[in-house]
């Protein structure tokens, strides 16, 4: 059992407590209540996406779909907005999810039955959902005023003071916590994604798995589709893009390994914060547009180097362990 | 049906275009790349493009551009063009530079290049069509701002990419006509860039209240921009306090006019530059003008370009909407 101090969770946590207080003292407008609102708002949607992305990296995979699915997704609620202005929520919602459902299920058939690599399934369906938006609008926006009312009222209005796309976020967040850490599919993934020769033996259903990572990526990444658009009230053919590559680095930042197996909720979640505060904060306390990019990029790799730090030396401990053992065996 | 969508889909995405073959060898064949497709100002564009063509009646259009804005997936549609052996291109460029070696290939073989909207440098092309004057479209900004906010405050800009030509020329002319006497009220606090996704120019215009409490208006001269800004104004409660003004479509502006956080914007009429970039690359295929400096182009119902000593030509100036007329051109375009 690591130490409390030595989780990537509460590590991280520090970090992003101190960057607060930095920018805290460059800019006390920052903390205003106001701007944690629009701040958790903004996380709502990339923590999202970001923890099913984990559960794709988890399993030694990637979705790199999932922005191009957001995009489609939201093209095509919209579009439904725009021609039924009196389709409830709920059944936007329905849409959302069931689409989403679809284009999951997809990679899921080419990753788990015909057994392509995830990245090259979802790098070519990347590229096809993108296409598809263009295919679908023809090229059209859909603008504010062509959107319903209720389309774009529901995921910023209050519930209990924060906006319901942050309890929507919070609901699911938790109940993919519960499902990791809790049940018996959950716990498996971590199995299979530490050691799939191993799962393979103990009888871990491989196929089945993959078919739930991949059908929940797309399925939570449609969802996020609608509010993506409703959010920003617009939708067109470039929504979301180059956004899958900020769910995977939030994943890399909140400690998910590369190689599987290893990954929370919470440091998904954290790993978004940080992201979001980064995007949020620099252009507060003037940083050229440049660094941001660069400040972006030189805490991905940190937080890379410190996976591999944070995972080498259980590693060599684990060999120098079974090396005395069996030294002491020998002597 | 699947395949033949993902079939579709997968064309568009490797901005692969080669539909629209030749399809009578007398017609001339005018290729219009866009920065982008899937932006309502290009389609619009094409609208005019078709217009020009229609009226013209030898002209056969091609539509294209990469599906998301780089120079290298310019580049890459211009070489399928080439080997389509088109008789023009007319190209509103990602980056002035970069399409420079691929235009001059083109040329080499006889197919003049004409840029719109946003320029290919010098070398690169025939002449450039400005859908109008730098100037004009810098003063219009800072002179509708000034207006709505009654001639004092501070405001700032929200710009797509830091890199792109066309905004940073309009910022230029924006900043020197602050200097004039008239808007000595108003102050330039600060320039951001949203690089024209909805997100990021979301949080730049969220950025700008925070950093800016005095913040009286923003100006966004480019469409993403300009929506988020108003989208931003409005979730922050800031209708009425902080103004959005700029460059937009009316079909995207309509209800953000409505809501209250913009009250004027502007826009050069992109069907009309669309026509004018297709006809004047007619006039120089059928050989009517050499489009050299000095030398005036016949633009049918838009009169006549002047080409000035840097090869370059103004269309018209900027179009003010407000709300008594966005709705009716929300229905155009």
């Amino acid at each position: 059992m690591t130490s409390l101090l030595q989780r990537r969770e509460t590590q991280l946590f520090l970090i992003l407590l101190l960057m607060l207080v930095f920018i805290g003292i460059r800019a006390p407008v920052f903390f205003s209540a106001q701007s944690m609102d629009t701040l958790l708002t903004d996380l709502a949607i990339l923590a999202m996406v970001a923890s099913v992305q984990m559960l794709a990296i988890m399993t030694r995979g990637i979705d790199l779909s999932v922005a191009a699915n957001i995009a489609l997704t939201g093209m095509v609620t919209a579009m439904l907005s725009s021609e039924f202005p009196a389709m409830p929520v709920w059944q936007t919602v329905m849409t959302a999810l069931g689409l989403g459902l679809m284009l999951g299920t997809v990679n899921a058939v080419l990753i788990a039955n015909v057994g392509i690599p995830p990245i090259v399934v979802t790098l070519g369906t990347m590229s096809i959902y993108r296409g598809m938006v263009f295919v679908v609008s023809d090229g059209n926006w859909v603008n504010a005023h062509e959107l319903a009312e209720q389309y774009l009222g529901f995921p910023i209005d209050r519930f209990l003071t924060l906006t319901n796309i942050v309890w929507i976020s919070v609901v699911l967040l938790a109940l993919l916590h519960l499902f990791l850490s809790r049940h018996r599919h959950g716990r498996e993934l971590y199995g299979l994604g530490g050691n799939p020769e191993a799962a393979k033996y103990v009888g871990i259903n491989e196929k089945q798995k993959l078919y739930i990572v991949y059908c929940l990526t797309g399925m939570v990444s449609g969802l996020c589709g609608y509010l993506w658009v409703a959010r920003y009230a617009v939708a067109y053919t470039e929504v979301a893009l180059g956004f899958e590559l900020s769910t995977v680095a939030a994943c890399v930042i909140g400690g998910v390994s590369m190689a599987g197996g290893i990954g929370t909720v919470l440091g998904t979640v954290l790993g978004s914060a940080f992201l979001v505060l980064i995007f949020n904060a620099l252009p507060v306390i003037n940083v050229s547009p440049f660094w941001q990019m660069a400040i972006s990029g030189s805490v991905i790799l940190i937080a890379v180097i410190l996976n591999s730090i944070n995972d080498r030396p259980q590693m060599k401990v684990i060999l120098k362990k079974a090396q005395l053992a069996t030294a002491k065996g020998a002597a | 049906m699947w395949i033949k969508k993902t079939a579709a889909a997968l064309m568009l995405a490797a901005g692969a275009m080669t539909v629209q073959a030749a399809e009578s060898t007398d017609s001339i064949r005018i290729a219009m790349l866009v920065k982008s497709l899937g932006n309502g100002f290009f389609e619009a564009a094409r609208d005019g493009g078709e217009e020009a063509a229609k009226e013209l009646g030898n002209v056969d259009l091609i539509y294209t551009g990469p599906t998301t804005a780089t120079s290298e997936g310019q580049i890459d549609v211009i070489n399928s063009l080439i080997s389509q052996k088109v008789d023009a291109i007319v190209v509103s460029a990602n980056d002035p530079d970069a399409l420079v070696p691929i235009a001059k290939k083109a040329m080499r073989r006889g197919i003049p290049v004409l840029s719109f909207d946003s320029g290919i440098s010098k070398d690169g092309r025939v002449f450039h069509i400005n859908p109008s004057n730098a100037e004009l479209i810098g003063y219009k900004q800072i002179a509708m701002i000034s207006e709505t906010l009654g001639g004092k405050g501070e405001i700032a800009v929200l710009s797509a990419t830091a890199q792109a030509t066309n905004q940073n020329i309009w910022i230029n002319e924006m900043k020197k006509t602050l200097k004039k006497p008239e808007f000595s009220g108003l102050k330039l606090v600060d320039v951001v860039y949203g690089d024209d996704q909805s997100d990021k120019s979301y949080r730049e215009a969220v950025g700008l209240f925070r950093k800016h409490p005095n913040l009286k208006g923003i100006i966004a001269p480019t469409t993403v921009g300009i929506t988020a800004a108003a989208k931003a104004v409005a979730d922050q409660g800031l209708v009425g306090k902080v103004y959005v003004s700029g460059l937009g479509l009316p079909s995207e502006m309509a209800g953000h006019v409505k809501s209250g956080a913009v009250d004027t914007f502007a826009i050069w009429n992109p069907i009309d530059l669309g026509y004018t970039a297709v006809y004047a690359a007619h006039e120089i295929v059928a050989k009517k003008s050499k489009g050299e400096p000095g030398d005036r182009v016949r633009i049918g119902r838009m009169g006549s370009l002047k080409i000035d000593g840097k090869g370059e030509t103004a269309m018209a100036e900027p179009f003010v909407f407000n709300k008594v007329n966005v709705d009716n051109f929300a229905k155009i375009f």
